[in-house]
Parts: C-alpha cells; structure tokens; sequence
C-alpha cells in the first residue's frame, strides 16, 4: 500500500504543480496516471508545440513546462505510478481514502484531488462490427510484449509514428507484416517512412494503401480480415492473419471516475469554487477536469486551483493547526531531500 | 457585414441556422461550443489542433473552402466516419465566403 498525504489522480501540469504548493505546507503529493509518462497532454498531444499563455514566459513549448514544472516539484520528493488507471475508491471510516489502479496497485491518502483533466487517454478503436469479440483474442490496441507475434502473420492499421514503428519492429519478430493505411501517404518521423518504403521494396512489409481493415473473421479467434482498397471495392482481399494490431492514436476517456459518486456536467466534476472541494467531502477536482461558473481550460487556472486546494486539504488534515500563507521569497523552499532554497540576505554595512 | 448565417445540423439531426461572427478570429468548432451544438467535452477537445477529430464535420453545401493542411489531411485519414466531405471544423476559419454555409456534425466517436 502506497501511503501519502495527497494522492493526485493525473500528473499533467495543474497535477504537477499541485506537488509544489503542497511542499510548501509540508504534505507529500502521489501521482497516479494512465500514461506512461508525466505531463498529461502536454507530453502525449503536443510536446512541440508553444504556449503563449503561462505568466513570466512569453512563449514555451508544452515539453519544456512539464520538464520545468518536474524540476521545481523535485525537492517535495512526489512519487508516481503510472502507466496505470485509477480505476476505483473506497472511502474508509476514518475519512480517508484507497484508491486501486487497473493493475491492483493500492495508494491509501486521507486526501485525493483529482487533476484528470479530459480523462484518461485510451485507444481509439476502429469501427468494426465484432472488434470486442476478438479483443485479447487476436486483436491488441498497444503491444505491450512483441515476443507474442513471434511467427505470426499480423496486420496493423494506422498511419502515425506508432503503425510505423512497430511495422518495422515486428517485421524482425513476425513471420509477415501487412500494413494497412487509408492514404498513400504516412505521418510520422522521416527515418520511420524510408525504413517503411525500404522494408517494402525488400519485401519485409507488405503495405497496402488507401485500404482500410473493413471486417475480421475467425471461429473463436481471428483467424482473417477483409481488406478494402478505398479507390477499388471490388478488389477486397481477405488476408489470413493472427493477429490485428489497430494503432489509430488515444483519445481521452473521463473512464471509471465518471462511476465515483461524484457529480458530473458537461463530462467534467462539479466543484466549490471555494476550495476546489466536490461533491464528496475529501475529494478535490482542479484542471480541466472540473466544472464551475466561469470556468476556463487554461494551465494558468489549473495552478491556482491547485493552489487553493493545498490551503484546503492541509486545514482538513490538521483542523487545528494555525496557519499563514508565506511567500517562497520570505520562507524559501525547504525540500523534503534536505535541500533548501532561499533568498541571499541583503547586506547591511554602514557607508563611510 | 460581420456576421454570417450557417445552418449546422447537430448529431441528433436536427437543424440550426446560426449566425456566427467573421471579426472574432473563430473557426467552425468554437462556434459550435459557444452555441453548444454539442455537448462540451465531446467537441474540440484537443482545442484545435487538428489533433483529434472530435469536431469532424460533412460540408453540405457547395462553398468553396480553404485546402485542407497537411495536418488536418492526416488526421482525417485516421478518424473514423470519414467521407469524401469530411473536414475539421476547428481548421475552418470564420470568413464572409462562408455565408450560407451547411455542415453536419459528424457522429462522436466512442
């Protein structure tokens, strides 16, 4: 069991900042998230691409906010679980909170504040009438172990960096690779396209385009696909393969917290402007995962909800503590690795 | 003139003729949001990028349109419901050519 003081549930970049302003009270921050990696959007969507809108800096790639924002939480020691979804919570007698993951991973916090903002990003998955059926049973929307497609015959679908790359991946590990796109032309980094149109040329990968994957067959498992030429319907090739890998990109899902008891509109959590609070005692909402009068989806919004909400949640885990909000410029930042940071004293000398 | 009339008809089928402004620098899908034509969070949710496809729409009428982007090109060869009318309403920019304009929601994907 993971043990914390507030557990966030998204480390984009309110998540994240979320670590710093909860230092500063001296509560430890977990962060749980679906991705592999932090930063939300900002690393899955786009990485390179500017915002114009964070205060002091008058133009930064949503890359940079998130390495800068994982240096100053640094010293607050945050923990992470990720490439996991939160997936349900329990609120035990005392008030606090379990939170489980998809993997059975347990963290226990007497606050949660969940910073999903659009929710989880899950794959998108083609339209095909019986894709569930064949879902763990020849279907997959990640590759998660290519040692299984050792030998197989596997089609995949798609046409950005990741049908690229494991196009060329698997060209290595399975016994025949289809790759099968609605365009002639690929998305993707320029070395990945030349290693493609190489491979295709020594016949490594069988490409097929503008086609789509319009219908998959098989008894218990999948056993073939029917290919469509998008310029030609009367040329459809039915392909015997093991395996369909579709890789169309993710697409963010609110997913299970949408089932936790708390109240919802417009696909976002209802909040108390006051301190960011929902619906249930304990359980925050800051980011673009939550809804009030006026609200914004905006980074900037997203740090000073999260900011609120630390004054909040260390009032609700020591109600009878007194305290006043010091300036970083006064108090310094005083990690929980020993560091400290602070203002030089201004020197006080007599002038002659 | 700064307004122009556009018929959008929802996901639901039914019709809307909308005014929507040329001199607020919007495009297609934030006019949609600020008529909530669509639920929010189901539309524009990568806020315009041209990097979900969450604002698809069909282009009813015969108004010529600006080129598609390489980018709005390549997402739309990897949304799903596509067809030869197909474009991203966050990659059509507001103009005075767009008067009479009709366009369909595409449907949300699940």
């Amino acid at each position: 069991m993971i043990e914390t003081d507030i557990l966030i549930i998204g480390a984009g970049p309110t998540g994240l900042f979320a670590v710093f302003e909860a230092g500063l009270l001296k509560l430890k921050c977990h962060l749980i998230d679906a991705l592999p990696q932090a930063g939300g959007q900002c690393s899955e969507i786009y990485p390179k691409k500017p915002i114009y809108d964070i205060p002091g800096f008058p133009e930064v790639l949503a890359g940079d906010l998130v390495t800068n924002l994982m240096e100053q939480i640094k010293p607050f020691q945050p923990g992470f679980t990720l490439g996991e979804r939160a997936e349900t919570i329990e609120k035990l007698e005392d008030g606090s909170f379990i939170v489980t993951t998809t993997k059975g991973t347990k963290h226990h916090a007497p606050i949660v504040a969940i910073a999903g903002g659009l929710g989880s990003f899950e794959p998108r998955k083609p339209l095909l009438e019986n894709l569930n059926k064949f879902e763990d049973n020849g279907v997959a929307y990640m590759i998660k172990d290519p040692g299984v497609y050792r030998d197989k015959k596997v089609v995949i679908a798609g046409g950005g960096d990741s049908a690229l790359d494991w196009s060329i991946f698997l060209a290595n590990v399975a016994s025949e690779v289809t790759l099968v796109h609605r365009r002639n032309e690929f998305r993707g980094a320029l070395d990945s396209v030349e290693k493609v149109q190489e491979l295709k040329n020594q016949g490594r990968i069988n490409l097929i385009t503008p086609a789509e994957v319009i219908g998959l067959h098989g008894e218990n498992s999948l056993e073939s696909v029917l290919i469509r030429k998008t310029t030609n319907a009367i040329q459809d090739i039915t392909l015997e393969v093991d395996a369909f890998i579709p890789l169309f990109g993710l697409s963010p899902k609110l997913g299970p917290i949408g089932d936790w008891g708390l109240e919802i509109d417009k696909n976002a959590i209802k909040v108390d402007t006051f301190d960011y609070q929902t619906n249930i005692s304990g359980i925050y909402a800051i980011g673009d995962v939550n809804t009030y009068p006026g609200k914004l989806k905006l980074i900037l919004c997203g740090f000073h909800e999260a900011t609120l909400m630390c004054q909040s949640a260390y009032q609700k885990i020591f109600p009878d503590k007194k305290y006043v909000m010091k300036y970083t410029t006064v108090g310094g930042v005083n990690g929980f690795d020993g560091s400290r940071k602070e203002a030089p004293k201004a020197v006080v000398k007599a002038i002659d | 003139m700064s307004d122009v009339k556009i018929k959008i008809t929802d996901r639901d089928g039914v019709a809307h003729e909308i005014d929507a402004p040329t001199d607020m620098n919007m495009n297609l899908m934030e006019v949609v949001r600020s008529y909530e034509l669509a639920p929010e969070g189901t539309i524009g949710i990568c806020g315009g990028m041209a990097m979900c496809a969450s604002c698809q729409c069909y282009i009813e009428s015969d108004h010529e349109l600006p080129k598609m982007s390489d980018e709005e090109e390549a997402m739309l060869s990897e949304a799903f419901n596509v067809k030869d009318n197909s474009r991203l309403g966050c990659q059509l920019h507001i103009t005075e050519a767009m008067d009479g304009l009709a366009v369909e929601l595409a449907p949300e994907e699940v």
